[in-house]
């Protein structure tokens, strides 16, 4: 359902600080797989993310979408097909929106958005009951602004507006690593959670080697903007975080194995 | 004496601080809303009186000359909107450029004058500075009529599904771009509906005086920020509701204008107008950024006591 075909991408180019993120990747998605995303800082892994999303346009190479060339499309016009979940908690979000302001701009994600009013009432019971299974009490603050949410409840907040709209593709970049560790595990529950409830075809990047082997049906690890390991099946299943860092080494080529770069 | 000729002066005061609030409110769309330093408005406020006098002059009725200054004004907005979004060059410097350009086009639109007279006597204005304390014809309720009509139509706007998008574009273009919205399309718009408020507020300015001048918006921008900050810093507290907000920065325009008359009477010299708006703008903006720093110490002296 998803292909990159050898995509590139360069970050500043021609300069002495060019980049090259993205070196001829290739990967393709069948419809419902779940697939963890790993890899060392720098590795290219927010930067696949971002070309599929299409924060900036790719130097060579396609992606394609359930059969449709989006290459070339502009980041607002892919958001009708994406679901994203950003690392950092402010940015999914409308700081100065109330939470159930925030809902109603995804529910009209990828819809002519026109002098309709914003917010109908019927939506709202729906809000309602949607924030109350997130089990994180914003039901009652529907009127509340954003800003005045913590991380965690933003996270989850996002991941609502995500799915609100079922998405053909969910993108999660690292959306636990700015929460504690009891915040991550619930926002990480609510995730396959819905992930598993709407059947959605999902990347979630994480440098948790534990939940990348836990969660997902498959595992690809990169390395310099390329995949260097592709797991799933059973074979992902019986894997250990020891496998893991075994085979990253050998892939890699890299005597070493560098468990620093990757847990951290 | 003092307070006689201030008592004759407040009506003009209150009258011309409520136009320029409607431009006010311009700046604040761009400014708070959609987050761009807008600086055409120096030029586009110009615009909307050059268009308005000529036309009423050239005998097309004052409304439509109203009409006709909102969408010359939406115009400049435009020009700005692409400047910065298809051309890539920073906000301010975009309005920056368009306020220039918009010198020479507001001079050939008053026909190379630097000043064009609109007599009230010769033409059906709609109001008039000459009325402003007389039973007959008097300005006020047309003038508090367009205000109640401005919010009442923005607050609307704002709740639409367009505005909702607008307000996200403004607060978080990441967010936005995510949900589907296109961030620059609104930007432009913005910039249009905004800068074509500003022109209305020139032209109902230029009806009001009688006139339009080519300077007429120089340093707009900056009693545009004024009467933002005045309104805020007044009404923070209790002004929570959007149309509020915008009656906020009517008020904080009034207020300016009659500061602005007590100063004047008190025999301060007009030439130094202008220095005084700048530093009272400037201590208002810097206020937040002191106000954090002097946080940021605090909490710094009270981790370095805990260590
Ligand atoms: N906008 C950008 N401009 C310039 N360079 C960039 C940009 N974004 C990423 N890079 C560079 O591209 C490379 C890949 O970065 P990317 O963010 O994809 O890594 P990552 O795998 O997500 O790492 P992390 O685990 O630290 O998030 C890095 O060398 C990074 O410095
Ligand atoms: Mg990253």
């Amino acid at each position: 359902m998803l292909k990159l075909r050898s995509i590139s991408k360069t970050f500043n180019p021609g300069t002495v600080n060019a980049n090259l993120a993205l070196d001829r990747l290739s990967l393709e998605l069948a419809e419902g797989d779940f697939v963890t995303v790993i890899g060392g800082n720098g590795a290219g892994k927010s930067t696949m993310l971002n070309a599929i999303a299409g924060t900036f346009m790719v130097d060579s190479g396609s992606i394609l979408l359930d059969g449709k060339d989006i290459t070339r499309l502009p980041e607002y016009k892919r958001a009708e097909h994406l679901g994203r979940v950003f690392q950092d908690p402010m940015m999914g979000t409308a700081p100065t929106m109330q939470i159930d302001e925030n809902l109603a701009l995804a529910a009209r994600r990828g819809q002519h958005r026109g002098l309709k009013w914003g917010i109908s009432k019927a939506e709202r019971e729906e809000y309602h009951k949607l924030l109350k299974d997130l089990g994180l009490g914003l039901e009652d603050r529907m009127s509340a602004k954003v800003g005045l949410l913590s991380g965690g409840q933003r996270q989850a907040l996002t991941l609502l507006m995500a799915t609100l709209k079922k998405p053909k593709l969910l993108l999660l970049d690292e959306h636990t690593a700015a929460l504690d560790p009891k915040t991550a595990a619930k926002v990480l529950e609510i995730s396959q959670k819905v992930v598993e409830k709407n059947g959605l075809t999902t990347m979630m990047i994480t440098h948790n080697m534990r939940d990348a082997i836990a969660f997902g049906n498959r595992l690809i690890m990169m390395d310099e903007g390329h995949i260097v390991l592709d797991i799933s099946g059973e074979e992902k299943k019986n894997l250990t975080v020891a496998d893991l860092l075994a085979r990253f080494s050998k892939a890699s080529g890299r005597e070493e194995t560098d468990d620093k770069l990757l847990l951290s | 004496m003092f307070f006689t000729s201030l008592l004759n002066a407040l009506p003009g005061a209150i009258a011309q601080g409520a136009i320029w609030g409607i431009m006010a409110i311009g700046v604040y769309l761009t400014f708070r809303v959609l987050n761009v330093s807008d600086l055409t408005v120096d030029g586009s406020l110009a615009t909307g009186g050059a268009v308005c006098v000529m036309l009423i002059r050239g005998g097309l009725s004052p409304w439509l000359a109203l009409l006709c200054a909102f969408i010359a004004g939406m115009v400049a907005g435009l020009v700005t909107g692409l400047l910065h979004t298809r051309c890539g060059i920073p906000a301010i410097l975009s309005g920056i450029l368009t306020q220039l350009a918009l010198y020479s086009v507001n001079l050939r639109i008053m026909q190379s004058k630097a000043n064009q007279a609109l007599s009230v006597d010769r033409y059906p204005l709609l109001i008039s500075m000459r009325y402003v304390r007389s039973a007959e014809n008097n300005p006020f309720p047309l003038i508090i009529i367009f205000v109640l009509v401005i919010i009442g139509l923005l607050y609307w706007f704002f709740g639409t599904e367009l505005g909702c998008s607008m307000r996200a574009t403004g607060t978080n273009q990441n967010m936005a771009r995510a949900q589907g919205i296109n961030t620059n399309r609104n930007i432009v718009f913005g910039l249009m509906l905004a800068n074509g408020l500003v022109a209305l507020s020139g032209a109902l300015l230029s009806q009001f005086q009688g006139s339009a001048d080519v300077n007429m918006g120089r340093g707009a921008i900056v009693i545009g920020l004024a009467a933002v900050i005045i309104g805020e810093v007044l009404f923070e507290k209790v002004f929570v509701n959007f149309a509020l907000k915008m009656l906020a920065v009517i008020i904080g325009a009034i207020l300016y204008y009659i500061v602005l008359q007590i100063v004047l009477q008190l025999g301060l010299n007009t030439n130094d107008l202008k220095l005084m708006t700048a530093l009272i703008v400037a201590v208002f903006l810097a206020i937040p950024y002191w106000k954090s720093k002097v946080m940021a110490r605090r909490t710094g002296k009270e981790a370095e006591q805990d260590a």
